[in-house]
């Protein structure tokens, strides 16, 4: 069984890796960016019948920094 | 005073962090790997130093704060014992939920390597008494992950608890409000970005580093 975890910054968090992706984009000439924001996507290949409680206690005691950070987690079907 | 500094795999700054101890002190400090469960018996002051723990592996501190000796840790600063957290230590203090915040990309995203200047926000915890409360110092920096940030009401929170204890002179990094060093509300544990080891003695370029030693020798002895 296939999990992914999306953890991405809060809303209103400084995100300087966003804004140079933004003006690097700018620089080759792509128009109509109005925002950049940067996160991570984490793929979990977890033991079948995984509790979904589980997954949310890795996100919150390690893949994610709660103080800056969300996360949303995908279950994969069929995967 | 019986110290301990705590080695990470990717530590860079612990032997440095070892020779101000043992200038000041007169005693080499315990030097623990991450692996170990437990501080040597009677450890009375425990140094987390700069480097780049775990690669800086999914965020800086992230997996040197889950490491097995980080429990010893936490229950020490519980107890009171006093904890120093360097650049990366000061990052893995956060992680370990010790100190509150988050240390982010520098806002310029350039590692910054050189001597800042810093104020002194408080002069009245056992790590500050070495220097007077205002007094501008120069301590160096090298970090790529410096940025302190938290929310606005833990901004205010530190502020009005006077547990800022250093504050940038200049622009270095796009801290929230400057802050280059904060504590726990208990005043014993202290996390900063610069490096007061790396500046001890004459041929460093000054010795504003060796007063934060000096004073936490006095105040804890």
């Amino acid at each position: 069984m296939k999990a992914r975890v999306f953890v991405t910054l809060k809303p209103g968090v400084l995100d300087p890796q966003g804004k140079a992706i933004h003006h690097a984009l700018e620089g080759l000439g792509f128009a109509g960016v109005n925002d950049v924001r940067a996160g991570k996507l984490i793929e979990l290949d977890l033991a079948d019948g995984t509790a979904d409680a589980d997954i949310e206690e890795m996100c919150r005691k390690l893949l994610a920094n709660t103080v800056i950070e969300n996360f949303r987690i995908e279950r994969l079907q069929n995967a | 005073m019986k110290t301990a500094v705590i080695v990470f795999p990717g530590s860079n700054c612990d032997r440095d962090l070892a020779v101000a101890l043992e200038l000041v002190t007169g005693r080499k400090p315990a030097m623990v790997w991450h692996r170990d469960t437990d501080l040597p018996e009677g450890t009375d002051f425990i140094g987390l130093p700069g480097g780049f723990s775990y690669g800086d592996y999914l965020r800086s501190g992230a997996m040197a704060a889950r490491s097995p000796i980080m429990r010893a840790v936490v229950d020490a600063a519980g107890r009171g014992v006093p904890v120093l957290g360097v650049c990366n230590g000061f990052q893995v203090l956060t992680e370990a939920g010790l100190l509150p915040g988050a240390l982010m990309r520098n806002a310029g995203l350039n590692f910054v390597c050189r001597p800042v200047a810093l104020t002194v926000e408080n002069s009245q915890t056992m790590f500050t008494a070495g220097y007077s409360k205002g007094e501008e110092i120069r301590i160096p920096v090298a970090h790529h992950d410096g940025n302190f940030q938290a929310d606005s009401d833990t901004l205010d929170q530190l502020e009005g608890d006077g547990r800022v204890a250093f504050r940038y002179a200049e622009e270095v990094n796009g801290s929230a409000r400057g802050i280059a060093g904060i504590l726990n509300d208990s005043g014993n544990v202290l996390g900063m970005m610069p490096h007061p080891e790396r500046v001890i003695e004459a041929a460093h370029g000054g010795k504003d580093g060796v007063r934060l030693f000096e004073g936490l020798l006095e105040a804890v002895a």
